[in-house]
């Protein structure tokens, strides 16, 4: 029955379109992936990642554009004709099975004789360190428990294309860590495509090799975990990669790539992102790149706040206008206290309204 | 995602049988309706000519003035006393863990899962020995054994639903039981208790076995009364009992689009996986 | 309990010691729906099983030995189990398609609300509708003779078939709206998962939901069975309740209201008690052998 491909070059998808009812979830994605990517589709919450997924594993009808499988079309298949292996947030697993008859169920339904099948189910059980709990049913064991034989479940057919929707959103913080190690060592010993769908920025930094940024349906930059985080080429897309600050300001020159920036009277010198169209723009600071100067130069504010962060301080300023401002400081400051604070041209983003 | 031919022809046959069903149904009601106006209906599609005097002729001929107004009192009478019964009583098993809590959970499902005929004719006979049988006394106390159980199990999740900390505090500051219920807990289970109790009405109008069992002569509700018509169908114009049919209809149909307001269609089966809020 | 009432100091009072029991003044509000049930429902029961006992001629199974000796008798329970069976089985058997196409459907009150017509009039009003409906002038027979499906009218009342259809009428929605309800308890992602993993609608179908429905299936038909099972108005009005369809129920309801011999009724009744508990009991029982846990997934 499954005619999914056991292997592939790249997973094209030609712009794919989701439609419900009047509301438009994906508006037409475009996106080439290479075979043994670990690719991370990241957004807020209704951004359409998830219903990407679903329409990649054919759990959703695309209302238009084709997914491709090198020169195949696999958008016309039925989800159990893909081949593929997918990952739920609620695992999904089966309460009225073992952990072994879960785990060997994908191959069950592809007629693998029964010796293989315990061969196979039997290394998966070891791949994910669960070879005790084989006989219990899933209603008995723990979360982090039961992800790993969702995992394992999904690996052990061993599909050209792994899917995962958000799957360690369950989990408390300490596992989460623990899996995401499991889940990246696993990619990489299997040598499979991943597809992984979170709305946690640190997950996509520390798993993917490329992080597709997606807002209102729509992809929004398609680039690796350091391209991302160093060079974001959307003010959105900042704001996901941890950019807090963001300052209206007047463009009042250019010097190579740096724009130069006036806010409130202090001119301020920041990376280009994005061009604008007349004089308005945003700069982005995230709050460890922003610091007081402890000269007359940058941006004056009065501290509202500060907190003891271990290694420094944390404060809260705000400037003449109101605007609020989250910076670090090594030294701790009173509160009400006039400070100045900058950041190096390299840690500003200068976005035009031009977005 | 195309679908083969075998699941086209699939969901065609499930949706010709609902519609089989459905039509069947309909046509059911639509002909009591039909014959109850009509002057004279032999051999032919429609009647030879509508007419209201068949209304009339059974309100007299059945007495269904008197009638109406025993369904009216005996109704009224198993819902008040299922609401007052059956919501404390589901208050306590849904906030207190006790050591009998299961054999008295199991004893209210009894009466819901045998069916009326079968502890009907036992409990008529014990009403008959009482005094009660035939009265409508005995009526309400008859209808009453299904409909506190069944109150009893739609109001216990809507409880539960509700935070334990709400009447913590209201016993912090110093109300007592009684007064907690009246202030803080009536008023916040108001929607549930309406439902489960417009489910009671809807249930006992068309409850037949059990008043069947135990009414008398002048304790028959509306039900009753139009089985005992049908049944000595002959003696009367079938009109008339089609009359009287289409105005029982009329009073069960009412209270139930006014129950569809505030319930799921699926808990007049008696299964209510959540209450409407 | 002499401490208690002189108030010493040291250990709890009896309030206190009963509180940490559970029971206060709120668990007493369980005590008269408690007493209601004890005495209408309970008591009845147990004193009509003791007058079952007592029957006319003195002797302890003497109604019980009269009921299996007369074929009148016994026979009933024959020809109830001849209608309840087919009819409830049919019920489900339908009712699992539809409940899983209707399970897509994103308006399902209205079907749903149709569907609760028939259990709301009660089974007099359809009886009482059947009549015309499938009389032989009934726009039943007319239609299909206007299509040619028949020829001369066919007679379902008065009869096996006439039972047979008002159960279905009145039973149907009652079987599927109890399937519906459980059909709809199933997580949908189960179904995802089956699909991603290569099973085709008749594996998801058999490998997961079937499994997971078994017990609520079981219920369905033990609830419905014993409705069907304890049919009267239409056994009588559009049945042949002297012959094909002289059901149990009819058998109670004559020895009690139309012979006045209660002993006999009362063992009647139990017998017909009895009759649906070892059916409800051996489909129970066979429901034991299959999971019965949560079938929303399992989630940690």
């Amino acid at each position: 029955m499954t005619v999914g491909a056991t292997t592939f070059k790249q997973l094209h998808l030609q712009g794919v379109r989701r439609e419900f009812d009047a509301f438009t979830a994906l508006k037409g994605l475009d996106l080439t992936i290479e075979r043994g990517e670990f690719i991370a589709l990241l957004g807020p919450s209704g951004c359409g990642k998830t219903t990407a997924l679903n329409c990649i594993a054919g759990l959703l009808p695309v209302s238009g554009g084709r997914i491709m499988l090198d020169d195949r079309r696999v958008d016309v298949l039925r989800p159990e004709e893909r081949g593929f292996g997918m990952v739920f947030q609620n695992y999904a697993l089966f309460p009225h099975m073992t952990v072994r008859k879960n785990i060997g169920f994908g191959l069950r339904m592809r007629g693998v004789p029964k010796p293989e099948l315990e061969k196979r189910v039997d290394a998966a059980l070891a791949a994910v360190r669960l070879e005790s709990q084989a006989e219990k049913l899933p209603g008995q064991l723990s979360g982090g428990q039961q992800q790993r034989v969702a995992i394992a479940r999904a690996i052990v057919v061993e599909p050209p294309l792994v899917l995962m929707d958000e799957p360690l959103s369950n989990l408390d913080a300490k596992l989460r860590l623990e899996m995401r190690q499991e889940i990246r060592r696993i990619h990489q010993s299997l040598g499979s495509t991943t597809i992984y769908v979170t709305h946690d920025q640190e997950e996509a930094l520390s798993l993917a090799d490329r992080i597709v940024v997606l807002r209102d349906g729509a992809i929004r930059q398609v680039g690796t975990p350091a391209e991302l985080y160093a060079l974001p080429a959307h003010l959105d897309v900042a704001d996901f990669m941890g950019f807090r600050n963001r300052v209206n300001g007047e463009l009042v020159g250019m010097e190579g790539e740096d724009a130069l920036l006036n806010i409130e009277g202090t001119v301020i010198r920041g990376r280009m992102r994005a061009a604008s169209a007349g004089k308005a723009a945003v700069a982005a600071i995230r709050p460890d790149d922003l610091e007081p100067t402890g000269t007359d130069s940058g941006i004056p504010v009065r501290v509202e706040a500060v907190e003891y962060r271990g290694r420094g301080f944390h404060g809260v300023g705000v400037t003449a206008s109101g605007t609020e401002l989250h910076f670090a400081s090594p030294y701790p400051l009173q509160r009400g206290a006039a400070v100045r604070l900058g950041a190096d041209a390299g840690r500003v983003l200068v976005f035009g309204d031009a977005r | 995602m195309q679908k083969s031919i075998m699941s086209r022809l699939w969901v065609f046959a499930v949706w010709a049988v609902i519609g089989l069903f459905l039509i069947n149904l309909l046509g059911l009601i639509a002909s009591v309706v039909t014959s109850s106006v009509a002057t004279r209906w032999l051999g032919t599609w429609l009647p030879a000519g509508f007419t209201t005097r068949w209304y009339f002729a059974a309100w007299d001929e059945f007495q269904l003035g008197d009638v109406l107004w025993v369904t009216f009192q005996a109704v009224g009478a198993v819902v008040l006393l299922s609401g007052l019964l059956g919501v404390p009583a589901a208050y306590a098993l849904a906030r207190r863990e006790f050591p009998a809590k299961r054999a008295v959970m199991l004893l209210l499902l009894l009466p819901l899962l045998v069916p009326p005929i079968t502890y009907g004719i036992p409990l008529a006979t014990v009403l008959y020995k009482a005094g009660l049988g035939g009265t409508l006394t005995g009526v309400i106390l008859a209808n009453l054994v299904p409909t506190v159980p069944f109150v009893v199990l739609v109001m216990i999740p809507f409880i539960e639903q509700i935070d334990p900390r709400t009447e913590a505090a209201a016993r912090v500051f110093g109300a007592n039981i009684f007064q907690m219920f009246v202030h803080v807990l009536v008023p916040m289970l108001m929607p549930g208790v309406l439902a489960a109790l417009l489910l009671v009405l809807v249930r006992t109008i068309g409850m037949f076995e059990l008043t069947f069992l135990v009414s008398g002569p002048g304790s028959q509700t509306l039900v009753v009364a139009l089985y005992y018509a049908v049944f000595a169908s002959g003696v009367r114009a079938v009109q008339s009992i089609d009359a009287m049919a289409v105005i029982y209809m009329v009073t069960t149909l009412v209270w139930l689009i006014v129950a569809l307001r505030f319930v799921n269609p699926t808990q007049i089966v008696g299964r209510g996986k959540r209450p409407a809020a | 309990m002499s401490a208690v009432l002189e108030g010493r100091a040291e250990g709890p009072t009896l309030r206190q010691r009963l509180a940490a029991r559970g029971i206060d003044g709120a668990t007493l509000l369980v005590l008269p729906c408690v007493a209601l049930i004890l005495g209408l429902f309970i008591y009845p029961f147990l004193y009509g099983l003791m007058l079952s006992f007592e029957p006319k001629d003195g002797s302890l199974f003497g109604n019980y030995a009269r009921f299996f000796s007369d074929p009148f008798l016994y026979g009933t329970i024959f020809k109830t189990l001849r209608l309840a069976f087919p009819v409830t089985l049919l019920n489900l058997l339908i009712a699992i398609p539809i409940a899983f196409r209707v399970r897509l459907m994103r308006r399902q009150r209205l079907l749903t609300t149709l569907l609760v017509l028939p259990i709301t009039l009660g089974t007099v009003l359809v009886a009482e509708g059947m009549l015309f409906y499938f009389g032989p002038q009934g726009w039943f027979n007319r239609a299909l003779m206007a299509v040619g499906l028949l020829s001369t009218p066919i007679s379902v009342l008065n009869g096996y078939w006439g039972v047979f259809i008002s159960l279905v009428l009145t039973g149907f929605p009652f079987t599927f709206l109890l399937t519906l309800s459980y059909v709809t308890g199933i997580d949908p992602s189960l179904e995802n998962a089956a699909a991603t993993l290569g099973a085709g609608p008749a594996a998801r179908f058999r490998e997961v939901f079937l499994p997971l429905l078994i017990p609520g299936l079981a219920i369905t038909f033990c609830l419905s069975f014993v409705q069907a099972y304890s049919v009267l108005p239409s056994a009588v009005l559009v049945g042949d309740p002297a012959g094909a369809t002289r059901v149990i129920s009819i058998a109670a309801y004559q020895a009690a209201f139309e012979e006045y011999d209660y002993s006999m009724a009362s063992a009647i009744a139990m017998i017909m008690g009895a009759v649906q508990l070892l059916v409800v009991v051996a489909v129970l029982g066979c429901r034991s052998l299959f999971y019965r846990g949560p079938a929303a997934g399992a989630k940690g």
